[in-house]
């Protein structure tokens, strides 16, 4: 790990200060992935401004029904608390797959939304990755590419977000919170992470001196009948082939409302806009699943090892909707 | 150089250190605490974990100067002085190791878990998210300890030691040890 300067930010305004004026600076938050990734040498912040003094570690109702979730929250304090597990359980459910239990208790919030890809190749300094160098190559393209995405990426990069609080935020309607010195903005879940095209080096609509302060959720009622799948190597502490976030509810045999988004299947939490639309108002039956699944997989593409996970996400989706139709809520 | 506070089980240390050095690396090579063990050091596998404010973590991402002020439990701070906390002798009754290198992250991580699930949190097996009891399973104590490998495949009887601990006499004392 290369040498840094330490600070430790007591309130927001002097974190926004010194990320405005130390030069190559970042926060850092439990650190789960960040310090590793220092440790790797594939970052090198000259200043680390710890953020986890700050008092944003709040979860509380917001007037109109919603949800404020701070960015100082840890992720194990996020899966179990009441309103959480009660209104929004594809949530809780997301981030109780993710990782495992010592991760959660030091992983943030906000950190969570700015973990980086977990691709090989980007944790291979002796490999081509044009997230980590770029305009070097890819040389995941071609490779070992069972974890990569087959929905929105490019001839630069094939990597997956790691996330699954996020697939379930991107569902969900989430909307982040970010300040900076210029003032506070609020960008939708769906609009946060971005897809690679010919820059996989720019991960995050987030500018370099914005701070996350918040997560906010919104009032969802569709939301209490909801559920998280996530599909993995391993029956517990992998990141996921495939997830699913479903909310589904029905009005006389048809889908009255419906949320869905997919991970690991894009270099972003992917919402299933496509599938929702077949959804809304069709019956809710096997076959109107399934043709909402095609509808969203229509335009994956395989890499080299992956062409199962189309048919895995297909599968997943459908019965995900179907648990949630016969079995009800996770809650 | 950076100047911190930490109470390690039980005794106030003060340390002068790079920000760069880890609270497994501060434990070890600073206060000779070898009892908490270095694995992968990158989080992956679980040996390294102590309690921070009774929270289990990975002391291998974690900056020492990042726990400035807080209250640090090892494997040290387990039992009373000779006489092993019931989770220790039920390891040892279950055979709840073999090499006993991953067995202090197992010992601090179970005592962890089992704080957490008396508080009612879930976990990603658990049926009913909104349940306000749940029953510790043999599949949730699996999936709660999942962040803590055994090489030696030790983990019938980890599993075993947990669930022995956990119940009954035992399980009275342990609740009172972790409180």
């Amino acid at each position: 790990m290369k040498a840094f300067s330490y600070v430790s930010a007591t309130d927001v305004a002097a974190a926004l200060r010194a990320i405005s004026t130390e030069p190559n600076a970042k926060f850092l938050g439990g650190g789960t992935n960040l310090v590793d990734l220092m440790r790797e040498e594939i970052e090198q912040p000259d200043t680390i401004i710890d953020i986890t003094r700050l008092p944003l570690s709040g979860i509380e109702e917001l007037p109109g029904g919603g949800v404020r979730i701070g960015a100082m929250v840890r992720n194990s304090h996020l899966a179990a608390h009441r309103l959480i597990r009660t209104r929004y359980p594809m949530l809780s459910q997301a981030v109780l797959t993710g990782a495992s239990a010592q991760l959660r208790n030091m992983a943030t919030v906000g950190g969570n939304l700015l973990q980086r890809t977990r691709c090989l190749y980007f944790y291979d300094g002796a490999a081509a990755c044009n997230k980590r160098e770029p305009g070097r190559g890819c040389d995941a393209i071609g490779g070992f590419t069972r974890n990569h995405a087959i929905l929105g990426a490019s001839e630069a990069c094939v990597a997956t977000h790691p996330s699954d609080m996020c697939v379930a935020l991107a569902a969900l309607d989430a909307t982040v919170v970010a300040e900076s010195v210029r003032g506070v903005r609020r960008i939708p879940m769906t609009e946060f992470h971005v897809l690679p095209g010919e820059t996989p080096d720019i991960e995050t609509t987030l500018a370099a001196d914005e701070l996350v302060t918040a997560v906010e959720l919104p009032d969802l009622p569709v939301a209490a009948t909801s559920a998280y799948r996530k599909v993995r190597d391993r029956a517990s502490y992998a990141f996921a082939l495939v997830s699913v976030a479903a909310a589904l509810e029905t009005s006389g045999g048809a889908v009255s409302a419906v949320r869905l988004a997919l991970g690991g299947v894009a270099a972003k939490p992917w919402r299933a806009y496509q599938a929702e639309q077949v959804l809304l108002g069709a019956p809710a039956t096997d076959e109107t699943f399934e043709r909402a699944a095609d509808a969203e997989l229509a335009p994956a593409v395989a890499q080299s090892q992956n062409a199962f996970k189309i048919e895995l996400a297909r599968r997943a989706i459908v019965a995900t909707l179907r648990r949630l139709l016969t079995e009800g809520s996770a809650a | 150089m950076v100047e911190i506070r930490m109470r390690v089980n039980g005794v106030m240390e003060a340390l002068d250190l790079e920000p760069r050095v880890s609270l497994l690396d501060a434990l070890r090579e600073h206060l000779g605490l070898t009892g908490t063990k270095k694995g992968c050091d990158q989080g992956a596998c679980g040996a390294c974990t102590v309690l921070v404010d009774g929270e289990r973590i990975n002391s291998c991402l974690a900056l020492a100067v990042q726990y400035d002020g807080r209250e640090i439990t090892t494997i040290e701070g387990v039992g009373d002085g000779e006489r092993a906390h019931p989770l220790q002798s039920a390891f040892v009754r279950h055979d709840g190791f073999q090499c006993g290198y991953c067995t202090s992250g197992q010992i601090c991580s179970a005592i962890g878990m089992l704080a957490e699930h008396g508080s009612g949190a879930p976990s990603a097996v658990t049926e009913h998210l909104s349940a306000d009891t749940i029953e510790l399973s043999d599949a949730e104590i699996r999936e709660r300890m999942s962040g803590n490998l055994c090489r030696c495949g030790a983990y019938n009887g980890i599993v075993g030691a947990i669930r022995e601990a956990a119940s009954g006499e035992a399980g009275r004392d342990v609740m009172e040890a972790v409180r």
